[in-house]
């Protein structure tokens, strides 16, 4: 999903002259075919995250189009305040992209693990939050970031199952992969994988489930989770990120408001930093996020 | 006129600080003069130019002093009375700390320390990457030298070779609990700045000739001024005193002020 995004910007960087691309030095390997390309437009502003967020919400108001790119939590997390003020706050046309969505960086340990970052995201004003669940859906949601003027925060992870969502996506609106009955599974970035998986589980469970990507986490499609809670969905949701504040949280924000009441269930990570030493397989498979 | 312009710009910051009863005029009075330079004498800022790429920026990093900054403007002629009026009151038009959607005049939003420098950075390399004019002033205080983001631009702007940026350091010797040195030294700072490959000014920060004169001088290298100033500049019972980083004057102490301002100025 990297190379998907590094080679849609520069697609993108081709026919708009505005467009930055600036890295707290990290991507290597990834970054060079924009570096070669577009060297003046290339900025590593070395190890300092909060500086690389503040710079680029001064091109934004200068009017370019910068794009941040790193590891997840040294983004989010470290430079939080930094997005929440120069970017959410002024509302710049700064675009946050973040690698390594959940334990994709498992055995690096708990420094690397990106499972606060929707929950921090979401609650920010102005912030769009996107998290592709393959690489159709990233370079779409890459392609269409740039013509969106406001603060944008994509979530990139990592699997190699291929594509499995194939329609034109639109931001704001979840994508039905497979229309069910009685149950829902709603999935967000790289778990897309896994929940095609608990779809077939279910439907060998002899239920008539729904499989839903939920690439945008805000704004959330609220519409289709209300649609599914009139007909009296079971609602499942699914997000290699903590149950507090991601996916699951926002799910049940707007179950919980609708009036109705439906059967519902968080999958995700529980409420502690990991411990255990393990590569994303193990770790998904400790956490219960495996349904091969 | 110059020195009436100076009064009238304390005034105004008195008064509003008076009025809303809120903190922090002392650091407000420190930064008056350097303000007075920039608008009236240096930066090219104007009503006719203000969406121009090519003009100069003034980012006001320690944005608790945001008084001055509203002051200055106001009597530009860049801000309406009803600005000045609506300070820190319900539902008026000037927060405390500067939210950038109240104005065109407004660089930046600001409130927390640190912030100003890298985005002034990003402002200095947009204008070198399309080749723009115009200049980029950062004003932060020295307390704010405590934040380890101002570092991590100062060492971008040195290797980015940003000339058309300066960095002007408000050394007025007083933070939270006490002088800037015993909280953090950082008596060497003129030194420290120099050492990332800065050229580097000392001046009197509340000297109009000096400081007008400096920072108009340009140089191959990004600038930092560090411009010792007296905090409440102009009101005798504020300078110096770390309490009116706090206080707000009551009625007495308001009329007190602008009479030395009136003697002063």
């Amino acid at each position: 999903m990297r190379k998907t995004f590094i080679n849609t910007l520069i697609k993108l960087a081709r026919q708009d002259k505005d467009i930055i691309l600036i890295t707290p030095d990290m991507g290597f390997s990834v970054l060079e075919p924009f570096f070669n390309e577009f060297p003046n437009r290339s900025i590593n502003v070395g190890i300092a995250e909060q500086n690389a967020v503040s710079i680029a919400a001064g091109l934004a108001l200068m009017g370019k189009k910068p794009y941040v790119y790193t590891i997840i939590p040294f983004l989010v997390e470290r430079a939080f305040e930094q997005i929440r003020i120069d970017v959410a706050y002024m509302n710049t046309n700064v675009k946050l992209v973040g690698i390594g969505a959940g334990f994709t960086y498992g055995a690096a340990g708990a420094t690397h693990h990106a499972i606060e970052d929707i929950s921090l995201m979401r609650s920010l004003p102005n912030m769009i939050v996107c998290a592709p669940g393959d690489n159709k859906e990233a370079e779409q949601i890459i392609e269409a970031s740039i013509s969106i003027e406001k603060p944008m925060y994509i979530r990139i992870g990592r699997h190699n199952r291929g594509i499995f969502n194939n329609n034109k996506i639109k931001i704001g609106k979840a994508s039905i992969l497979k229309e069910g009955e009685d149950i829902a599974i709603i999935s967000t970035s790289n778990m897309l994988p896994n929940a095609y998986d608990y779809f077939i589980n279910l439907k060998k469970a002899g239920r008539k489930p729904y499989l839903i990507s939920m690439h945008t986490i805000k704004p959330l499609d609220k519409k289709l989770i209300l649609k599914l809670i009139n007909k009296d969905v079971e609602i499942h949701t699914l997000e290699e990120h903590s149950i507090i504040g991601g996916l699951g949280s926002a799910t049940a924000e707007i179950i919980a408001e609708s009036g109705k009441c439906v059967k519902f269930k968080r999958i995700g990570i529980p409420d502690e930093f990991c411990h255990i030493v393990g590569s994303q397989k193990f770790l998904r498979e400790h956490y219960n996020l495996l349904f091969e | 006129m110059k020195e009436r312009m100076l009064r009238k710009i304390r005034e105004t910051i008195v008064n509003m600080v008076y009025r809303a009863n809120v903190s922090h005029v002392a650091s407000a009075l420190s930064i008056a003069d350097i303000l007075y330079v920039l608008y009236f004498k240096v930066a090219n800022i104007s009503l006719e130019n203000i969406n121009s790429k090519n003009r100069d920026i003034v980012i006001l990093s320690k944005a608790h002093a945001s008084a001055a900054l509203y002051s200055v403007l106001y009597h530009k002629g860049f801000l309406s009375k009803d600005y000045i009026d609506g300070y820190s009151v319900d539902n008026g038009k000037l927060p405390c700390h500067i939210d950038k959607d109240k104005s065109n005049f407004f660089e930046v939003s600001g409130g927390s320390l640190g912030h100003g420098p890298s985005l002034g950075a990003g402002f200095a390399l947009a204008k070198k990457m399309d080749n723009n004019s115009g200049r980029v002033f950062v004003i932060v205080g020295d307390g704010e030298c405590n934040e380890g983001s101002l570092w991590e631009a100062i060492m971008f702007v040195s290797t980015h070779k940003l000339n058309n940026y300066t960095l002007i350091v408000d050394y007025n010797k007083l933070q939270g609990f006490g002088t800037t040195d015993k909280i953090i030294c950082q008596n060497n700072l003129a030194e420290r700045i120099k050492s990332f490959g800065f050229k580097v000014y000392e001046i009197d920060g509340n000297n109009i000739e000096e400081t007008e004169k400096t920072l108009k001088l340009k140089s191959k290298t990004p600038i930092a001024i560090i411009a010792h100033s007296v905090k409440g500049k102009g009101v005798s019972f504020m300078e110096n005193k770390l309490e009116w980083h706090y206080k707000s004057p009551n009625e007495e102490q308001l009329n007190i002020a602008l009479r030395e301002l009136k003697e002063k100025y």
